[in-house]
């Protein structure tokens, strides 16, 4: 598609005033950092991997999952071993084309089997015996908003803001629809509130701190609202929360909002019981969208700028249970896309099912040195501060 | 120098979940309305949601799942989840012992534990409402040997040939000392301690002879064949179990910025009376530096506390009590389900923009009856995922629509129809302190002055949904 036909099909002609730093930054050949842009997708409720990347060679599979089992002819096949669940075409197409990466047996010491617990692990990127009261992408936000005052820089696609996105002096944003949250902070009173001028000490007064928080959810509103309006994607997404989530997630990027990290989930994937069809509904919902969605950056030149993370906050147990499901268990893939990713493919190791650790999976990746490496070589920050200690980049990027 | 009233006003915000309007009428000197918070509650009574049968009746029936037809189930999800909830909030709301329940709730946070189990629930609960204000040591112990908190810890698989540290860990970490204050070798051997602290089905606290290890510990240089109750002796032995009780204290009741010297000398009382929490409440709501300025109105209410207050305020009644379970969700804290051991971070964690506009609009969704607009994530919690999925899908439905409550302004209107300056009255008596020039030309601008009644009830309202009003 020609820029010119993009533009009249997209509706962007009207956004007339806002054409010419669009243009602009599309044109841009080199990224600059504040344009790169990390999406993180939570498979809240722990995603079953083994069903989902299935080592289809595999007789322990087989033998420990006598109902549930997915068969071989049905696989999605990756490689000579491994092969993705059936519903998740997308993925595959991604696989081909180079813009997917796979890491395999994701984990963490001390494994912990509670949701709560797990999650919090994950998003505070802590140790299991250690509390941590500020998520991981709060704390790189408090790095990059030290004296920003529109936090907009990390931005949770829901209602309300996950632990990983707050952070000690700056929290993000979360808002499911632009339109919504600019129309909440029009209401009169909120309004007239949020000009209530600061001049005191927010840094300890807590009076200051609310009345701060509220002037920038409006001004974060207003500038989230009236960027949004630039670039509307003409692309049809899927017709679901997640599809409509990541539709504005794509309008938000191109449309040159100075947003870092979006963040939004997808669930529940705690499948105890009669697992394999809401899990494929769910793995079709995820695959499909982030093929549209990967596919939309394509079109609107933003497909340089973005790279894709899922995670689970943990993966399932080997065996199925009696009732057609799965228990909770410990160590689970992860799934990197972009289209400047280095290591393209399956990553490492297909999970040992020989080697268990009473029935569960044996991590043989931290997800810290994930998280370190996308801080560091995606995001360009100081990731030892944010993560309070040094772990080893991979390779992906 | 505060009035006395302010002083009452303030007594009453952190001793308590602030005042009624009956009691703002009633309370004019602060000796007797402070000596009232600390009178015997003779009326104690243990809250019941559940009886063991009825547990155990559930426990059978969750084996069968796949068979249970889904109006059990309903009224099984009530009484598990929400009933022990609402009954709680129910005693912050009406309850004459303020004190007691304000302090629960600060145990609860302090001991923080969930069970899946609503009678182990019921138990945990008992013991932190009963000895909210009595003797720590005894708490301690008594929380100890929960089955909820046994369990939440993992203290069931703390065994004699596997030791699990989880329990012995916590409990110093947590508890009583924090760290720095203890070893990792301390962990270990007070796991060993531990082993054979356990339970029984009927949530009666069983010591496992088998699973006990008898062999000599080394715990805080000290030697001995140590028992579980040893090691809670050794460790309240230790003063700097004083000062971290006391320190979490100070920050709940006083100020989340300490002021280090006047912690300390509580803390060398609150030794010496042998961890006494009345005499050490006492001595600070009898304190004059309790009543500075600068401890007043800085404190961010936690969700329950903004719920509870305004209730206390406005008689309100949900249509549906799940309405209540709703704020909880949504606003981030959930009575019986603390998010980790570590319970509750507090201060400014609970505000972020969403959390912040919702509490804003929550008096015009709860009076006006506004929409919702807004839904709170998934949860996953460790319940039956038959029981989860009904709580979400409860959820999702609720988020569309209104959360239907019925509001009974007698005392506001009788309180404030003879008011002079009601733009200002309700303002300065709703708010922690004076209310500022500009929140009040706000609420001047906005209030509805269709009628007396309407005007009055738009004040409220308005100073409800002030960011001055998430300060107490």
């Amino acid at each position: 598609m020609k820029r010119r036909q993009f533009i009249q099909t997209s509706g962007l002609a009207t956004a007339a005033m806002m054409i010419p730093n669009f243009l602009k930054a599309q044109e841009n050949k080199v990224l600059s950092d504040s344009d790169k842009v990390l999406i993180v997708i939570q498979l809240t409720g722990g995603n079953d991997g083994l069903n989902t990347v299935v080592p289809y060679e595999n007789d322990l599979y087989y033998n420990a999952r006598p109902k549930i089992a997915i068969q071989k002819n049905e696989v999605l096949k990756l490689n000579s071993e491994l092969g993705l669940n059936p519903a998740m075409q997308g993925f595959k197409n991604l696989f081909d084309e180079g813009r997917l990466c796979l890491i395999n047996n994701v984990g963490y010491p001390e494994p912990d089997r509670s949701h709560f617990r797990s999650m919090d692990i994950w998003q505070t990127a802590s140790n299991s015996n250690e509390y941590k009261t500020t998520g991981w992408l709060g704390r790189y936000l408090d790095e990059k908003c030290n004296t920003c005052n529109q936090p907009t820089q990390v931005l949770e696609i829901d209602d309300t803001l996950s632990l990983a996105l707050k952070g000690k002096n700056a929290k993000g944003l979360s808002m499911k629809d632009p339109k919504r949250l600019y129309g909440t902070t029009l209401d009169t009173y909120i309004n007239q509130l949020s000009k209530q001028h600061v001049v005191g000490d927010h840094e300890h007064d807590n009076a200051e701190y609310l009345y701060k928080t509220l002037a920038e959810t409006v001004s974060s509103a207003a500038y989230i609202y009236q960027t949004s309006k630039v670039y509307k994607s003409a692309t049809t997404y899927p017709n679901h929360q997640f599809g409509k989530s990541m539709k504005t997630i794509a309008e938000l990027i191109t449309s040159g909002v100075n947003t870092n990290v979006y963040y939004v989930s997808l669930g529940s994937f705690d499948t105890h019981f009669n697992q394999q069809k809401r899990q494929a509904d769910l793995l079709q919902q995820l695959s499909e969208t982030v093929k549209v969605f990967m596919d939309d950056l394509k079109v609107s030149g933003k497909q340089d700028n973005v790279l894709l993370m899922t995670f689970s906050e943990f993966g399932r147990r080997v065996s199925e249970n009696a009732s057609g499901g799965t228990d909770h268990g410990t160590a689970n893939q992860i799934f990197l896309f972009g289209n400047k990713l280095k290591q393209k493919g399956i990553y490492n190791e297909a999970p040992n099912l020989s080697d268990l650790d009473d029935g569960d999976l044996k991590f043989s990746v931290d997800f810290k040195n994930v998280y370190s490496t996308i801080l560091k070589k995606w995001l360009n920050t100081d990731e030892q501060s944010i993560l309070g200690n040094k772990y080893q980049y991979l390779n992906f990027i | 120098m505060l009035t006395e009233n302010d002083k009452i006003k303030h007594l009453y915000n952190r001793a308590g979940f602030g005042l009624n309007l009956f009691d703002l009428k009633n309370k004019t000197d602060w000796q007797k309305a402070c000596n009232l918070l600390f009178k015997s509650n003779s009326n104690y009574k243990k809250l019941e949601a559940i009886t063991l049968t009825e547990v155990q009746v559930a426990q059978d029936k969750m084996k069968n799942l796949d068979k249970e037809d889904k109006k059990d189930l309903k009224q099984l999800l009530r009484e598990n989840v929400f009933e022990l909830n609402n009954l709680w909030l129910n005693e912050m709301i009406n309850s004459e012992a303020q004190l007691q329940e304000k302090m629960a709730l600060f145990w609860h946070g302090h001991f923080a534990c969930r069970s899946i189990n609503p009678y182990f629930d019921q138990q945990y609960l008992d013991i932190i409402r009963k000895n909210a204000l009595g003797n720590f040591g005894t708490l301690l112990n008594e929380v100890s040997k929960t089955p909820a908190m046994l369990q939440f810890l993992n203290n069931q698989q703390n065994k004699k040939d596997h030791p699990n540290e989880n329990f012995a860990r916590e409990v110093m970490e947590l508890f009583t000392l924090g760290r720095g204050n203890y070893t990792e070798q301390d962990v270990k051997e007070a796991a060993r301690a531990f082993t054979g602290f356990g339970f029984n089905k009927l949530g009666e606290f069983k010591f496992r002879v088998q699973q006990h290890d008898f062999g000599n510990k080394i715990f805080m240089q000290k030697t001995g064949n140590f028992s579980g109750e040893d090691i809670l002796k050794i460790i309240l032995d230790k003063k700097e179990c004083a000062y971290f009780i006391t320190k979490k204290l100070y920050k709940f009741f006083v100020n989340d910025t300490v002021n280090d010297a006047v912690v300390q000398s509580l803390s060398d009382k609150f030794y010496q009376s042998n961890y006494d929490i009345k005499t050490l409440m006492k001595e600070i709501f009898a304190s004059d530096w309790f009543y500075n300025e600068k401890n007043v109105s800085v404190k961010i209410k936690s969700p329950i506390e903004l719920m509870v207050g305004m209730f206390r305020t406005i008689n309100t009644t949900f249509v549906n009590t799940d309405s209540n379970l709703f704020i909880q969700r949504t606003l981030g804290q959930i009575l019986l389900n603390p998010p980790n051991v570590a319970g509750w971070t507090g201060n400014r964690s609970w505000i972020d923009s969403s959390s912040l506009l919702f509490r804003m609009r929550l008096p015009q969704v709860i009076y006006y009856d506004k929409d919702i607009d807004i839904s709170p994530k998934e949860i996953t919690p460790e319940m039956g995922t038959q029981q989860m999925k009904m709580a979400n899908d409860f959820v999702k439905k609720l988020a569309s629509k209104k959360l239907n409550a019925t509001a009974d302004w007698t005392n506001v209107l009788q309180l404030f129809s003879s008011s002079k300056n009601i733009a200002i009255d309700i303002p300065n008596t709703l708010l922690a302190k004076k209310a500022d020039a500009v929140a009040l030309k706000a609420i001047q601008i906005n209030a509805d002055n269709s009628s007396l009644q309407n005007q009055i009830k738009s004040i409220v309202i308005e100073t409800m949904s002030l960011p001055d009003y998430q300060l107490c």
